[in-house]
């Protein structure tokens, strides 16, 4: 019953791989709705596909990754006593964070200027598969993006305590969950991308 | 009962340890014990208001048209009695109210793994819950959807069902932590020698309820979400007319609520299984089956969603194979239900308040689960579907089942963390109008149901006036049995006699500690040598 470091260590681990399921749950309602609807309506999201603009997602596929990979390199870092790199690390992140979100303001607004979001009258008046397409489309990036911006907050919050010593080599689990919260924004993602880009 | 340790030699509990005082020491506290006393207020407040809101709809049914309210009123007044019970009394009750209190104690440990985190899960409950009663006087006013929320009707009504919807997500999310906590604690914070097969079963019970959280609570989450998205945004996903399918809400709307049920009802079984053992005085019977029993429930219960939509317009194959897996939930069910009899067998029971609680949970949760497999079965459920067989089946198994159980755990429990305890004899008086109004209020539903009277109905043909007065009559003496249960708790638990360590006898850990416990649960850290039923070896102290 003594809260051992070690046993503290595995606890907290154990706590946040249990969170990100949630989360893959969370988002697993949508995919299964994409599922269904894709079944039903083949061709009306093969064609509302069409209308994504693949720049926009393979440039926010490279700052996503990029920055999973800085993440992780800002926990190394830590552990190998490097506080000015992990917090160099750190900012890299963050700022590719915001990078993804820029570039998805500009995405959004470009299509609500074509007349594509929920509730439009193009989509309204347009094969009925296309609008669920485009409304599966805005909620699950909406809710990725959501996740983005919990990251940044988290990311700025560790950054405090990496440059105030009490995230060191010797209790670094807050970095740690913190990254691999990160690494599932990023995977989400990596689904994200093919199912709306890629594969219509 | 034992008074065997001297009051004045016990050290300064976890009620009067901290220099602070006032509410603060209670609200901003990370100590299991207080949280979990919290949860226990908290959820007693709206179980007594929706049990005040059941009694307005029983005296609108005393008779056939108006009586007291419209069928507006009713409405939303199901619907608000619906989602208070659901959401805010039993699906937190148990892991939020019981689990804090007990289950750490029960393995041995100081507190949860993450107490902070504790102390936020009860916030963002407490924060739902406010949501959740503001959406009732704000807006286009109470929700009329039933605590369903079903499409298409939850997107068209101008009631205030965003932001009613958007209050069970946060309690939602409150659910999720608290789950995670309990099982990283369950994994992590053992004391030594306290082996998964030495687990009391209680904890076996939260720990598989804890896993319906995690898993199950998430796609509620999202399904809330897209209700609020559907209203604001009109995105369509559910609508026919712009291509969605209403179906598909349904499907994800009980791939958590079935599951849900577990959530209630589990824990409530895993108290069932530490009563038996202490008051027939005898080890459980088929421990191991018992413990694998809560986890096969909590997964083969999660395969039986669309039993709640037979009448929808499945396939009639899916069907088929829901109603062969509804139908498997219940070997699980019955072979609890078997140990706990086969337990009880040339045991030598004592009757007080704790096992008379737990003896009619069998014969309750029984009925119920044999008017489940009623609807289980796809024929006779088209028979019985949407009428009031359907209410008195849940209420049975909801209210009969863990809400007997809770009561169960209440008079178990309450008085180790008060240490005082209530009067035996009003105790038994009010167990006994509790079980009696019970079935007189909810019997004639099952019946009422077979003869064809709908549910969510305000109003009914003459022919359904009789069982319906017996049953607002039953509504009267069940209520009254909650009040004594509830003056004769609180009366007994503030005031009552001071009891010892172990007023029965147990063998579970929580009984070596003494009563109200320390903060950090033990005087010393409890090193475990038994199984938790071991009443002849070291067992009792
Ligand atoms: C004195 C106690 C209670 C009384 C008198 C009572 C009475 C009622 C009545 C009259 C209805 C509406 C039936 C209809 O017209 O369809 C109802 C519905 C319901 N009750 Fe209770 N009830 C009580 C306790 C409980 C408890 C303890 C729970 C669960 C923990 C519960 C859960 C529900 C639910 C989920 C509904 C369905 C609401 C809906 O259809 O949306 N009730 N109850
Ligand atoms: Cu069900």
């Amino acid at each position: 019953m003594i809260q051992r470091d070690e046993n503290r260590y595995a606890g907290a681990k154990l706590g946040i791989w249990l969170f990100l399921f949630t989360e893959i749950l969370l988002f697993g309602g949508l995919f299964l709705l994409y599922a269904a609807y894709l079944s039903q309506y083949p061709h009306e999201f093969a064609s509302a596909g069409h209308e994504m603009q693949l720049a926009f997602g393979f440039a926010n596929t490279l700052v996503l990754i990029t920055s999973s990979m800085l993440a992780a390199m800002s926990l190394t870092a830590v552990q190998l006593r490097e506080q000015r790199k992990a917090l160099i690390m750190l900012g890299a992140t963050i700022f590719c964070a915001i990078i993804f979100l820029v570039n998805k303001y500009f995405e959004w607004s470009s299509e609500i200027n074509s007349g594509f979001y929920p509730n439009s009258p193009r989509l309204a008046t347009g094969p009925m598969g296309e609008a669920l397409y485009f409304s599966l489309y805005y909620l699950t990036t909406g809710l990725h993006g959501l996740h983005v911006l919990i990251g940044i907050v988290l990311l700025t919050l560790v950054s405090v305590k990496v440059s105030h010593g009490t995230i060191h080599a010797g209790n670094y689990v807050l970095l740690e969950n913190s990254a691999l919260y990160w690494h599932l924004v990023d995977l989400i993602w990596i689904f994200i991308f093919p199912l709306y880009y890629l594969v219509l | 009962m034992q008074h065997c340790d001297d009051l004045a030699h016990q050290k300064l509990s976890f009620w009067n340890d901290t220099g602070k005082t006032g509410i603060s020491a209670w609200v901003f506290s990370t100590d299991h014990k207080r949280i979990g006393l919290l949860y226990l207020y908290s959820v007693l407040s709206f179980f007594l208001v929706a049990v005040t809101i059941g009694l307005l709809l029983k005296i609108e049914l005393i008779a056939p048209g108006r009586t007291i309210m419209g069928p507006v009123t009713y409405n939303a007044l199901f619907t608000v009695h619906g989602v208070l019970m659901i959401f805010l009394f039993i699906i937190p009750g148990f892991p939020g109210a019981f689990g804090n209190l007990v289950m750490p104690i029960q393995i041995g440990a100081s507190d949860v793994a993450f107490p902070r985190l504790n102390l936020f899960s009860w916030w963002l409950y407490l924060i739902g819950a406010v949501t959740i009663i503001f959406s009732l006087f704000t807006g286009g006013g109470p929700p009329d959807t039933g605590w369903t929320f079903y499409v298409p009707f939850s997107v068209k009504t101008g009631t205030n069902v965003s932001l009613a919807v958007f209050g069970v997500f946060i309690v939602g999310f409150s659910s999720i932590l608290t789950g995670i906590n309990f099982v990283t604690t369950i994994h992590r914070l053992r004391a030594d020698g306290m082996q998964w097969g030495r687990l009391p079963l209680f904890v076996w019970s939260v720990y598989a309820t804890a896993w319906v959280q995690i898993l199950a609570t998430p796609v509620l989450g999202i399904t809330l979400l897209l209700i609020v998205a559907e209203r604001l945004l009109g995105t369509g996903l559910f609508d026919p007319a712009r291509g969605g399918d209403p179906i598909l809400y349904q499907h994800l709307f009980w791939i958590y609520s079935h599951p849900a049920v577990y959530i209630m009802i589990l824990p409530g079984m895993g108290v069932i299984s530490e009563i038996f053992p202490v008051f027939a005085r005898k080890p459980i019977f088929g421990y191991k089956m018992i413990a694998f029993s809560s986890l096969a429930i909590a997964g083969a219960g999660s395969l039986v969603w669309a039993h709640h939509m037979f009448t929808s317009g499945m396939s009639d194959t899916a069907i088929l194979v829901f109603s062969f897996l509804t139908f498997v939930v219940a070997i699980p069910s019955a072979i609890k239900v078997f140990n706990w009899v086969a337990t009880l067998y040339k045991g030598s029971i004592s009757l007080e308040a704790p096992m008379l609680f737990a003896l009619s949970f069998i014969l309750l949760f029984s009925i119920g689960g044999l008017t489940g497999l009623l609807q289980g079965a796809a024929a006779t459920n088209i028979h019985v579907h949407d009428t009031q067989f359907v209410v008195g089946h849940f209420h049975y198994v909801i209210f009969g089942g863990a809400g007997f159980a809770f009561f169960s755990a209440m008079h178990y429990w309450l008085p180790k963390f008060y240490g005082r305890t209530y009067a035996e004899k009003p105790a038994v008086v009010a167990w006994g109008l509790l079980f009696v109004g019970f079935n007189i209020t909810y019997f004639p539903m099952i019946l009422l149901g077979l003869k064809g009277m709908p549910r969510r109905y305000y109003d009914y043909l003459p022919e359904f006036t009789h069982l319906n007065q017996l049953s607002t009559f039953g509504s009267w003496i069940l209520a009254t049995g909650l009040a004594l249960m509830l003056v004769n708790l609180s009366r007994g638990l503030l005031k009552g006699e001071p009891i010892g360590r172990n007023p029965w006898g147990g063998a579970t850990l929580e009984w070596t500690t003494q009563s109200p416990p320390v903060t950090e649960n033990f005087e010393q850290e409890p090193v475990v040598t038994h199984g938790p039923y071991d009443f002849n070896g070291a067992g009792v102290p």
